[in-house]
């Protein structure tokens, strides 16, 4: 370890090289460091995953437009998915989890950060691997290559009859062993929060991210392992000769479908939980108003943990299953809606009465509210059995799980970067290049999904990689193809924005933003261990305690 | 520094709002209307896709009316309660939250999902559970990769891609009940003005019906991704008059039209590859892997749907299925110009 | 640098949490809890659909003295902790390594039911839905099984060394949760396999 004296006799400062620097976030177990690795590398994902969107895009232009392959594009449209759940939005989420999380309970890490460095690196192991496959090994007929099983690998198409060569196999393992990351981070997160909270922060005093990244982990816990014995099936099944979906051997093609949705639905709202985190803590401070209504809105995704365990097959409404089966599944699709509504009606009574100010951070928890609720909206026609009978299957349920992902959870994860951005590096990202962002964004997203709702209506199946002239679909193809350029160029804007404003943002100072957690409390960027000294907390806005002593928290809490 | 910049900003959203909005009253005007016709969820010539619209229709009205009343709300808010100059300083009152609002806010979305699931659980049970008359006609639709089979057990009949069935009377119904099966993975049969969709899976029979109540043509195309070609996986309803219904029904119960011209071709057809995928009625082939080819002719389009019938593209079909449907499963058939000459001329004598 | 003094109206007497590894050991029991449910259902649902092939009534033998061995483990191991809380280390390793043995003899009889039913009765993984389910759900217990034991064996070496004590109770106590974990789930396969599926 080099270290040079500087002039001063009191303070000897290490300089590393960078060799040792590299060793140092390859080795770290600190959160801050594992959440900044898992973020980076979501969003270097974010880019590749959004090339291979880019591309499906292009061949959807035009009718018989031959761009790609069939072969190609059904790779392009299965990477696409698994990329973007997997490994951009579980790493970005999971990484602002294992950052903030420990920060907010005035904790100096999270309960295990071995075994959370241990996860990050099955993560990244997880997407090295996937990609792997483009390179990987051919099997018969050159059958190497990308999976292009769809993203929900149903069966008997990744049986080894439909899907010879080893591509489906690398989707199945990285999936593994990337599941098993998240679930250890999902344990750690867990006992981060019952275990490592500083005194005073009683459950009900403890900030609405930590509660609901607790809840996101319950049900992580809950919902990855079927997947995981799902791939352990299918694995059997391709490698020794097992039946479980070998439908020649009485084996059940239906059974993975409930074996993944079991995974699948939950999943989606492992990854809109901490989105809804996002908006509660940044919509309050920007409009200097707190949470309206916090108990319920912990009650409320309490709720929507546990019913979202019991709406799987509405994904599959259309295989056969008996009236009964549907309608059950229709009213729990349609009950899971009432708490989400909550939530959206206590962030509107969080504004009701404010004096809402519109940085960043806030257009974009803005943009989230109108178009959570129409996706909210989309999802109730879905959850209507008849309905869905014509509507899935087609671009109407992609506009719909799109407008879910990019125009709530991406559009709260922006605001999310903006708002969290100073604190991590201690710069401001530049405003101007926030509202340049925002607004190509805004346009670049409606122009491509709220359209991409009506080809659906026309009868446009998912997964196809043309479509015959006439059917009323050209144009409208061809406006989501540029609604997405304008959301790339937007894209390519926030990418700068994060670069250049590390080493030209404004200093941001312990609390730019007037905030009331605990992490706002500590250096930008904190110091190694957090707090020089554990906080005690007497209520939920500890700082709004501080700074308005003459009516704090604590006197109502 | 808090300068406050948003009433500009505040102006553009709704400007930028409002005009989603239209636009996308615009397209759903276009959807709505009849003259697209083709494959329009909006546009339902059947009962069970008539049941599933006026189903839609409620349920749009209401999700409309509820989207109306928050985005209302949502947008006087931003308007109302945004900082000022004149009160950036202050905070405002920090209130907690309001039980008796709570309680508002979830009784009346629970009354709302109890009216949407009544609504809908009527019309689950009314096309699912509907009985099949005896004047139904009766189709088994096995699925394959790419192509679709069509066999009527009563009228020993079997045909592919392109289904003929009778328009039906609501006064003397005649409505059509699939059986749908699948040979390889899983499929999905949509033809959106006649029914909503209903998958076919390996080792999973499942049912559906329909009854159009107008003649005419209606496409549709395989829903759920099943391989290289899913795109390509057509679907053509031929709904025709009894008559004409009967009509056909005759000519493909009748025996291949042996031609003496064709002799050649229908020589070759037999002792090439051909045999291993195809039938033909009357001859030795009856491959079952690929389209049952006795009445081709019979068929406006090839390969699914992917290309017309025409003497062309059969020849185009057999020499370079690839050019037309890349990732079929029917293969080059490596054969000389003379004789595909020959072959193409016997195809066309399957009528 | 960043502490703030705060003049806080109360600070908490008694300020305790749970043990994380407890947490942490009970939230893995639930992420398995949930892969052993979705093997299980498949069991079920499979049960009787085996198109050829040998029934399970025509080839299982119920395991009885070896699910004796295994559950009598999880009071072997629950007395090692307690005497380890009371500082009785001899007593502790003692029963900790009859712990072992217990479940080695429940591995080894596993083993044998395999090699009769692969040998002498033909019936493998691939040979019909029975066999895929019944050597999946068997063996995804068994592989458990191993994992603990492996774990048991690390702490008897360091007992043996005399590095256990009262002060590592609480991880003994995490470790022990564990087994009965493994103990429970066998509880349920063996209904599941040799009672009800029969």
């Amino acid at each position: 370890m080099s270290s040079n004296a500087m002039a001063s006799q009191f303070v000897e400062v290490e300089t590393w090289t960078w060799l040792e620097t590299l060793h140092g976030w390859l080795t770290t177990v600190d959160h801050k460091r594992l959440g900044t690795l898992y973020v980076v590398y979501g969003l270097f994902f974010l880019v590749i995953a959004g090339v291979e969107a880019t591309i499906i895009r292009i061949q959807l232009m035009y009718p018989h437009n031959h761009f790609v392959s069939p072969q190609v594009f059904n790779r392009m449209f299965t990477m696409h998915g698994t990329t973007m759940i997997f490994f951009v939005a579980i790493p970005i989420l999971f990484g602002f989890a294992n950052y903030l999380v420990p920060l907010m309970i005035g904790a100096r890490d999270m309960a295990f950060p071995r075994l959370n460095a241990f996860s990050f690196w099955l993560t990244a192991l997880g997407g090295f691997l996937l990609y792997f496959s483009f390179l990987g090994g051919s099997g018969l007929y050159g059958a190497g290559n990308a999976p292009d099983i769809g993203w929900w690998a149903y069966a008997p198409l990744t049986s080894r009859a439909f899907s010879p060569g080893h591509s489906s196999d690398y989707w199945t393992i990285a999936l593994l062993v990337a599941g098993f990351g998240s679930i250890a981070t999902a344990i750690n997160l867990i006992a981060t929060i019952v275990c490592m909270r500083c005194p005073g922060m009683k459950l009900s005093r403890m900030p609405l991210l930590a509660w609901l990244n607790l809840i996101m982990a319950g049900m992580a816990i809950l919902a990855i392992s079927p997947l995981t014995a799902a791939q352990i099936m299918l694995l059997i099944d391709r490698y020794l000769g097992g039946h479980f979906f070998d439908t020649q051997a009485g084996g059940s093609a239906t059974l993975w479908m409930h074996f993944f949705w079991i995974f699948g639905h939950p999943e989606v709202y492992v990854l809109v939980i901490p989105a809804f985190a996002f908006a509660s803590e940044i919509i309050p401070v920007f409009s200097r108003k707190p949470i309206f209504g916090y108990p319920v809105m912990v009650g409320a995704t309490v709720c929507i943990g546990f019913v979202s365990l019991s709406v799987w097959a509405h994904h599959m409404f259309t295989i056969g299953m008996n009236s009964y089966a549907n309608s059950f599944f229709a009213i729990t699709t349609m009950v899971v809606g009432v708490p989400t509504g909550i939530k959206i009606f206590n962030w509107l009574g969080t504004m009701w009465g404010g004096r809402i100010q519109f940085k960043a951070p806030m257009l974009f928890c803005t943009a989230f509210l109108f178009q959570f609720l129409i996706a909210g909206l989309t999802g109730i026609m879905l959850g209507s059995a008849p309905f869905n009978w014509q509507l899935s299957g087609s671009y109407f349920v992609v506009a719909h799980f799109h407008y879910v992902i990019v125009g709530g959870i991406l559009f709260a994860l922006f605001g999310a970067f903006y708002y969290w951005y100073p604190k991590v590096t201690g710069r401001m990202l530049s405003e101007r290049l926030g509202k340049w962002h925002f607004w190509l964004f805004v346009i670049g997203f409606h122009v491509t999904f709220d359209v991409m709702h009506f080809p659906g209506l026309l009868g446009m199946p998912r997964r196809i990689y043309t479509y015959e002239p006439g059917r009323g679909w050209d144009t409208m193809n061809l406006i989501v193809t540029y609604g997405a350029f304008i959301q790339g160029i937007s894209i390519l804007i926030f990418v700068y924005n994060l670069i250049i404003s590390y080493w030209k943002g404004a200093e941001a100072g312990n609390d730019p933003w007037d905030a009331w957690t605990l992490e706002w409390s500590t250096t930008s960027p904190p110091p190694a261990y957090n707090f020089a000294s554990i906080p005690v907390v007497a209520s939920r806005r500890p700082l709004w305690d501080l700074k308005h002593p003459e009516d704090p928290d604590s006197r109502y809490d | 520094m808090r300068r406050v910049d948003n009433s500009i900003s505040l102006h553009a959203i709704q400007i930028i709002v409002l005009l989603i909005l239209s636009v996308s009253a615009a397209l759903a005007a276009e959807t709505a209307a009849p003259s697209t016709g083709l494959e329009n969820i909006f546009a339902p010539e059947s009962t069970p896709a008539k049941s599933i619209f006026d189903l839609s229709i409620f349920v749009l009205s209401i999700t409309g009316i509820i989207f109306v009343v928050v985005f209302t709300l949502l947008v006087y808010s931003l308007a109302k309660f945004h900082a000022t100059p004149a009160n950036a300083d202050k905070e405002p009152a920090q209130v907690y939250g309001s039980t008796q609002i709570e309680l508002a806010w979830t009784i009346i979305p629970i009354l709302i999902v109890v009216v949407l699931f009544l609504a809908t659980a009527r019309v689950i049970h009314t096309v699912q559970d509907a009985p099949e008359p005896p004047s139904a006609v009766e189709v088994t639709a096995i699925g394959h990769q790419f192509w679709w089979e069509f066999r009527y057990p009563k009228l020993g009949i079997v045909t592919a891609n392109e289904l003929h069935i009778p328009v039906s009377d609501p006064a003397h119904p005649t409505p059509t009940f699939l059986k749908l099966l699948s040979a390889d993975t899983d499929h999905s049969f949509w033809v959106p003005q006649l029914a909503g969709k209903t998958d076919l899976i390996p080792n999973h029979p499942n049912s559906m019906w329909m009854d159009p109540h107008r003649v005419g043509v209606f496409l549709g195309q395989c829903a759920q991704y099943c391989g290289t070609q899913h795109a390509k996986m057509l679907l053509r309803v031929s709904v025709d008059t009894p008559q004409d219904f009967d009509a056909w029904v005759r000519s493909q119960q009748q025996p291949v039209i042996q031609d003496q011209q064709a002799i050649a071709g229908k020589h070759i057809f037999e002792t090439t590859a051909c045999i291993n995928c195809h039938a033909i009625g009357g001859t030795v082939a009856n491959g079952r892997f690929g389209p049952d080819l006795t009445h081709l002719m019979s068929r406006s389009t090839i390969a699914s749907g992917a290309a017309e019938n025409t003497t062309d593209n059969l020849r185009l079909w057999i020499k370079t299925p690839d050019a037309i449907k890349p990732g079929s499963l029917m293969p080059a058939m490596q054969l000389s110009d003379a004789d595909l000459d020959s072959l193409v001329r016997y195809m066309e004598t399957l009528r | 640098m960043s502490a703030i003094a705060t003049p806080f109206p109360e600070v908490p007497r008694a300020w305790t949490l749970p043990y994380r590894g407890s947490v942490a050991m009970a939230s893995l029991i639930i992420a398995e809890s949930a892969i052993f449910t979705i093997f299980v259902v498949a069991y079920l649902f499979y049960a009787g659909k085996s198109l050829s092939g040998p029934t399970p009534s025509e080839v299982l033998e119920t395991p009885i003295f070896f699910t004796i061995c295994l559950l009598s483990s999880s009071l072997t191991i629950h007395l090692a902790a307690k005497f380890l809380e009371r500082r009785k280390q001899g007593a502790f390793l003692a029963l900790w390594l009859l712990t072992i043995v217990l479940g080695g003899l429940f591995m080894f009889g596993t083993g044998q039911e395999w090699h009769r039913m692969i040998y002498e009765r033909g019936v493998t993984i691939s040979t019909n839905l029975f066999g895929t389910t019944y050597y999946s759900l068997v063996g995804l217990h068994a592989f458990h099984v191993t994992v603990g034991l492996i774990m048991l064996c690390i702490v008897a070496i360091f007992g043996l060394a005399g590095r256990v004590g009262a002060e590592q109770s609480r991880r003994i106590d995490v470790l022990s949760l564990y087994w009965h974990f493994v103990d429970v789930v066998w509880v349920v396969v063996f209904t599941v396999v040799y009672i009800v599926g029969r």
